[in-house]
């Protein structure tokens, strides 16, 4: 498969849910456990993601200064800064740990 | 408001476009990506899961995207009552159909404003996610090495980032916990993408069980 076919499938995959929720009776998932799961599911991909691009290399686990610069992500969004601000905050820990060789 | 929300939410798209380029894309695949799927949470996701995997990873990739849009499926089940009748106008909206329009839209107290939030940040987001994705990817395209730069790191900020505003009761943070668990432990030992999907049982089963319910309030519904 290469990379601009798997673009159009998941864009296409994507809108389908948009589509689709204009096409359904309300009836049907307008339940309380499905929108719960559906709810929870967004939680637990997102924060898959944030891990796995934290955490590990390749197939290996991996601390290293990523780590740092997630706390650091953590601790301005507390501080309620702007998502911008904290995406470069974070890449700067990282580069700056890096850099130092950690 | 409307368009307030699209210039914060196309600075994120900056973002976007430079960890797009930095996980391999070219810079008009990232542009596809955000006119045609656009939508963040599955745009990250579809780059994070490549950026880690590869080419062997794009089964992963889309289905983690397409799991991660399930959200604007419901989003839709909101607006349709809301926005009438649409006629050719529904492929458009369902487009339009993300977070921050909804969020706009639903926080208005009458429908003319409720429908005009709709449609403006629908458009605003729109023009400025893509003009910024470009920026963005031409910034990480001029960029060499990314984990020098800490692109890696920038894109687990962007999920966190993402994430915080959910996680404000007790069930969102379990799960959270044991997908982020799961999906690390399940690395090493699993192909590129599928810990990501795995992990997602969590919320199949905590959602599917009610696990970790929040205590109702009287008179509260939901």
């Amino acid at each position: 498969m290469t990379l601009t076919l798997a673009i159009l499938i998941a864009s296409l995959a994507v809108y389908s849910w948009k589509f689709f929720g204009y096409l359904v009776p309300q009836r049907l998932l307008g339940k309380p456990m499905v929108a719960r799961i559906a709810s929870l599911l967004t939680v637990a991909l997102l924060s898959a993601l944030l891990a796995t691009q934290a955490m590990t290399s390749q197939s290996e686990i991996v601390f290293d200064g990523r780590l740092v610069a997630v706390a650091v992500a953590a601790l301005l969004l507390k501080l309620r800064a702007p998502f911008l601000v904290v995406v470069v905050a974070a890449a700067a820990v990282a580069a700056l740990l890096q850099a130092v060789g950690f | 408001m409307s368009l307030g929300v699209g210039i914060a939410t196309g600075l994120y798209g900056i973002s976007f476009g430079a960890l797009a380029v930095a996980a391999g894309l070219e810079i008009w695949q990232a542009q596809l990506l955000s006119i045609l799927m656009f939508s963040g949470g599955s745009q990250f996701a579809f780059i994070g899961v490549v950026a880690t995997g590869g080419v062997a990873s794009l089964p992963a990739a889309i289905a983690s995207a397409w799991l991660l849009g399930i959200r604007n499926g419901f989003y839709a089940l909101q607006m349709k009552p809301l926005l009438g009748s649409l006629g050719w106008r529904t492929p458009i909206a369902a487009q339009l159909n993300i977070d921050e329009t909804t969020g706009v839209a639903t926080a208005q107290s009458n429908l003319p404003d409720t429908r005009k939030g709709f449609w403006l940040t629908g458009i605003y987001v729109f023009v400025f996610w893509n003009l910024l994705t470009l920026f963005g990817s031409l910034l990480g395209s001029s960029i060499g090495d990314p984990s020098a730069f800490g692109l890696d790191a920038a894109a687990a900020a962007a999920f966190l980032g993402l994430l915080w505003p959910r996680l404000k009761a007790l069930q969102p943070i379990v799960v959270a916990t044991a997908a982020a668990v799961i999906a690390v432990l399940l690395t090493p030992v699993l192909s590129p993408g599928l810990p990501i999907l795995v992990a997602a049982l969590a919320a199949v089963i905590v959602g599917g069980l009610n696990l970790f319910k929040p205590k109702m309030q009287a008179g509260e519904v939901q």
